[in-house]
């Protein structure tokens, strides 16, 4: 097994918008072509690991730039009662230990 | 060292100085003298977002402070008066709402008054009022965008300000009328940008296209700390460059910046169309300009986006220190035990006064970030900073309930019969009043007549001895 910290050069997340995040995650043009495609790294990775509806979450691979994106309505909206995360900045820290098959 | 971008411009080209990706941030007068010798037929930039949050928009307050405004404005204001290019700036005093672009006005007038400037300038207004959301609802004018949001009358009045985001065409009607100086509520980043190439007639999809990429200025080079780009359409699509000569765009930087803050980096909503760049070419010009081609402009029915927030309860903060070892072993059961112990304590102490109430325990240095629950194999951290959130209805309430926790938040063990610990407070008093709880309560469109249609313009011509409000 590998984690998404091994196979990928650069994981972000941020806000679009009030009411989405967004995750890039950038492989190399050697990595991408081995797991682009791979079962893990679909809607219900973030399903699972932000609790959100997984008909709702946007996968978008973009072959050009080596890179899949991730896209989901935010739990609650940008800066209410219970935010921790402002800009969402930090969300995508927590899929960095999330194992795949090599 | 700065030199000029591209040392000749033919006549069809058409040039978008873009300073910054947000004003305020600190524009560099030498990159803007660089794209006015380089032939810049503008000066662009955007000046607001939601990204910091709703209260900017709640309260029409401007992230940047005065000083950072008016130091930018003054560069750009100089050089729009030597050069006699427009300055067009959108989204002013970070909300773009009517007291937001105000604050901005004065700004402006101060610097004028100042240094001796007469420009004519045309304030674009794009706040609405919550009785035309309502008549516009009930038309069945007004649409959820996802995720959907439940909109009624009620969730209006919540909202303290709504702003609808302009596109361009309002920026083209100032323009042709003469404006030295634009200053716009809020409008989407790329309309700001295109505003000027559209006018000229540049192609359409390419116009958007290169305004989205130089919305966040020198984001889309490989040295974001040099601000400024320059944005050049031409009849084969457009050129990027950085205005900064050390400074560099590759293809790689250029379309990635098509990813940045957005959901999808291949359609792009904007009013009135999408931006669709499926079919989008990015190549090198020379070590530092890309070329783009292939961008498509999509119409469709004219819609503006609308933002809106308001008010919610207000919050009362304590933050302890904890660098027991036993707790730190255990910091989930700890937390629940104090959560549990918490709220008896407010019940004892308030009962129903408290009202709706909410403690949130927030353990940084653990889980506070993602709120998530960690492996069981996790190391246990050497201190954590545990944050108390009060939420309550009014700010009195909010202190009252963490002054009936204080001891608790204080002293809590974690086995009870063990002595009491006393963790770290780094304050005296302990309470922080953090204020309000503001919250974006649209996420919706709607539909228009005609793109001024929600736009108010009203002219400042300095110039002449009488100011006048002259409405357009």
């Amino acid at each position: 097994m590998v984690q998404i910290r091994d196979i990928c050069r650069y994981v972000r997340s941020k806000n679009a918008g009030p009411f989405w995040v967004t995750i890039d995650l950038f492989f190399t043009p050697e990595n991408y072509l081995k797991y682009r495609d791979n079962a893990v790294l679909s809607p219900q990775l973030i399903g699972n690991a932000y609790g959100v509806d997984v008909a709702l979450v946007k996968r978008i691979p973009v072959d050009s730039l080596c890179m899949i994106k991730l896209s989901y309505p935010r739990p609650t909206a940008q800066g209410g009662v219970l935010e921790r995360d402002m800009h969402s900045g930090q969300q995508y820290a927590q899929l960095l230990d999330v194992e795949l098959a090599q | 060292m700065v030199t000029n971008v591209t040392p000749k411009k033919s006549v069809d080209e058409v040039k978008v100085c873009v300073p910054a990706g947000m004003l305020g941030t600190g524009v560099r007068a030498e990159e803007v003298d660089a794209a006015l010798r380089a032939g810049a037929d503008v000066i662009a930039m955007d000046a607001g977002s939601t990204d910091s949050g709703p209260y900017y928009l709640a309260c029409g307050v401007s992230k940047s402070g005065k000083e950072a405004i008016k130091r930018d404005l003054t560069i750009l204001m100089l050089a729009q008066e030597r050069s006699g290019v427009p300055l067009v700036i959108g989204s002013c005093g970070t909300s773009g709402c009517d007291e937001a672009v105000n604050w901005t006005r004065d700004v402006v007038l101060e610097i004028a008054k100042e240094q001796g400037m007469a420009p004519r300038i045309a304030l674009l207004y794009s706040e609405q009022s919550r009785d035309l959301l309502k008549e516009k609802l009930g038309a069945g004018l007004v649409a959820p965008l996802a995720p959907a949001i439940e909109l009624d009358e009620q969730t209006i009045d919540a909202c303290d300000r709504i702003v609808a985001l302009m596109g361009p065409e309002p920026y083209i009607a100032a323009l042709e009328k003469g404006a030295d100086i634009i200053l716009g509520g809020r409008t989407t980043d790329t309309a700001v940008l295109a505003s000027y190439p559209l006018m000229k007639g540049a192609h359409v999809g390419s116009a958007w296209h290169a305004a989205k990429i130089a919305e966040c200025g020198g984001l889309c080079t490989n040295n974001p700390t040099l601000p400024g780009v320059m944005m050049t359409l031409h009849a084969e699509g457009f050129d990027i460059a950085p205005l900064t000569d050390s400074n560099t765009c590759t293809p790689q930087s250029v379309a990635a910046h098509m990813l940045y803050e957005n959901a999808d980096p291949i359609y792009l909503v904007e009013p009135g169309g999408v931006l669709d760049v499926s079919a989008a070419d990015y190549s090198s010009v020379d070590s530092r300009t890309v070329r783009v081609t292939g961008s498509q402009w999509l119409p469709r029915k004219y819609t503006m986006k609308l933002e809106g927030a308001g008010g919610g309860p207000f919050q009362t903060l304590m933050l302890v220190g904890i660098a027991a070892p036993e707790v730190l072993g255990s910091i989930d059961l700890f937390i629940a035990r104090l959560q549990s112990a918490l709220g008896d304590r407010v019940e004892s102490i308030m009962g129903a006064q408290a009202g709706e109430y909410n403690i949130s325990l927030r353990p940084y240095g653990w889980n506070a970030v993602s709120g998530r629950q960690m492996p069981e194999n996790a190391t246990p951290p050497h201190e954590i900073g545990l944050l108390f959130v009060a939420t309550a209805r009014t700010q009195e309430l909010a202190t009252k309930i963490a002054k009936a926790c204080n001891t608790y938040f204080f002293h809590f063990p974690l086995e009870l019969g063990q002595e009491l610990p006393s963790y770290a407070f780094p304050f005296s008093p302990a309470e922080i009043e953090r204020g309000q709880v503001f919250e974006f309560k649209l996420n919706h469109i709607v539909e228009v007549d005609s793109p001024e249609e929600l736009v108010r313009t009203i002219w400042l011509d300095l110039s002449k001895e009488e100011q006048s409000g002259d409405r357009v």
